[in-house]
């Protein structure tokens, strides 16, 4: 086999414009799949039981369905319910849902996981729910959660790649625009999986910068 | 269940905590089959039994760590964790706010700790009085700071539990419950899980507690702590009250074939 390098020298440039999109994407789902997440992930803590029923079952429902499946509901499911958005929009709205699913469970796993004695230690002072809940538990999970949230935010940004099948100009899409006007299949997914395998270097040294300067003891 | 007559409560006098009959199964395994006992302001009740024996679900039904299955716990007249109301005496739980505010009468010093890892000693301190009492930061840390000498860590309060030895932590964890000024404090053998050096400094903060007029419940395997410091000891076995009094009757003279060999085993070891 031979590679064809002025397809690659090419491509180089142009999937530059992809990636663009891709970490736009990735940023904002990001950012509204952990706020969201970490919404869920406190209602299902110490919510009402309607409430924390409702949040299981959006967490099943989010786990236990193919992403592909969700972003076709959102992408079609937006215009009939009377919302056009775009598919861009579409997009980053079906990856926050999941993403959002996601965060919530590793949210109320981690809290859910320091030891029980904190949080008797706790209401042995007179503490309510809440109260335990931001003085005592979230402020001893958020470092143990950091790897599991960083992989939340790699899986998320590689799942933007699923949005080239509504349309969504991003990296993944933008790579089989060029195979379309060039042909040359291996070249350019194998340069789409350096880009990504880059990006996400980059994701995950920063995570665990971030993790060492998170406050231990 | 035979009984030494309790000490003598002088006539007129309420007792500050009243328990009758408490009750609770774990499972359909009954754990408490009936604890009744009274505790005078200022007094230090000692309870002490075999493993297993109940004790611990005792305080942690007293402070509702744990939901008695059955019985009533009264603080000043008042009854904890809900009432019995309307016709037919339903039992109704309280609301968890109002919980929170009966449990806080309760200082609860745990067999390992529990202090919070992520705050240094003086926040441990403080972290009550500002969030439930609704202090001042420099209130709640002022107050922080004179219970923490009260407990002679003056010197260690910018310091995190794990900067700690065990028996540092524990006086931590005693500072912690004073700060919220409780009416009494239930220890759980709060001295177990300390190597043996260090032991006595927790006892002696303990000690210096009761004779300031404290009011204690302590589940405890120190017999000399108890010898000294008890006003009124209770020796449980499988979820009973088997014999009580004066520490020195029950230590010199007890009555029942458990407690003697209890006590035989304790004291010999
Ligand atoms: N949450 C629980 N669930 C089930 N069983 C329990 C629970 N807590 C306590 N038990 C059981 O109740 C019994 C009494 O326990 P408890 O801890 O009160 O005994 P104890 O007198 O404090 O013993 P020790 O001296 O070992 O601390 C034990 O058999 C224990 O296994
Ligand atoms: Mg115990």
């Amino acid at each position: 086999m031979s590679i064809d390098w002025s397809v690659v020298q090419m491509a180089i440039p142009l999937l530059a414009e992809g990636t663009v999109m891709t970490l736009k994407i990735a940023a904002i789902a990001g950012i509204l799949g952990l706020a969201g997440g970490v919404a869920l992930g406190l209602i299902s803590l110490g919510g009402l039981a309607p409430a924390r029923w409702m949040v299981r079952a959006y967490v099943d429902f989010i786990r236990g369905t193919p992403l592909l499946i969700q972003i076709f509901i959102v992408f079609f499911g937006l215009p009939a319910m009377g919302l056009r958005l775009g598919e861009f929009w579409a997009g980053v709205i079906a990856l926050s849902l999941n993403c959002a699913g996601y965060v919530a469970e590793v949210v109320r796993g981690t809290v859910g996981a320091v030891e029980k004695g904190q949080t008797e230690a706790a209401k042995s002072i007179g503490m309510t729910h809440g109260k335990i809940l931001v003085y005592v538990l979230l402020p001893q999970s958020i470092r143990p959660m950091m790897p599991a949230l960083t992989n939340d935010v790699i899986t998320l940004l590689k799942n933007t790649s699923l949005l080239s099948v509504i349309s969504v100009y991003e990296l993944t899409r933008s790579g089989q625009a060029i195979i379309a006007s060039h042909f040359a299949p291996v070249e350019i997914f194998t340069l789409l999986a350096i880009y990504y395998y880059a990006i996400i270097s980059v994701l995950s040294w920063i995570s665990r910068v971030i993790e060492r300067r998170l406050p231990a003891w | 269940m035979t009984s030494i007559a309790p000490t003598p409560v002088p006539r007129g006098l309420k007792p500050l905590l009243a328990v009758r009959d408490l009750r609770k199964s774990f499972g359909n395994r009954e754990i408490l089959k009936g604890i009744s006992f009274d505790l005078m302001a200022g007094q230090t009740l000692v309870l002490i039994g075999p493993s297993g024996s109940g004790k611990t679900t005792v305080l942690r039904c007293l402070n509702h760590l744990e939901t008695p299955d059955g019985g009533t716990i009264e603080l000043l007249g008042e009854p904890i964790g809900g009432a019995y109301m309307g016709e037919g005496a339903k039992w109704r739980a309280l609301p968890e706010a109002d919980m929170a505010r009966q449990r806080r009468k309760f200082g609860f010093v745990f067999q390992r700790f529990n202090l919070f890892p992520h705050l240094t000693a003086l926040e441990n301190v403080a972290i009550g009085p500002a969030k439930v009492l609704g202090l001042s930061r420099k209130e709640a840390e002022a107050r922080a700071a004179v219970q923490l000498t009260r407990v002679s860590l003056a010197d260690h309060m910018d310091k995190r539990p794990s900067q700690l030895s065990g028996g540092q932590q524990q006086r931590v964890a005693i500072a912690r419950a004073l700060a919220m000024e409780p009416r009494l404090i239930l220890f759980d053998e709060p001295t177990s899980a300390l190597d043996p050096e260090l032991v006595h400094e927790v006892l002696d903060v303990m000690a210096e507690l009761a004779r300031e007029g404290m009011t204690m419940v302590v589940v405890t395997h120190e017999m000399s702590f108890a010898r000294r410091v008890a006003d009124h000891l209770i020796f449980m076995a499988d979820g009973e009250i088997v014999e009580e009094g004066l520490p020195e009757a029950v230590f010199s003279a007890p009555r029942e074939e458990k407690t003697q060999r209890f006590l035989a085993h304790v004291l010999n070891r």
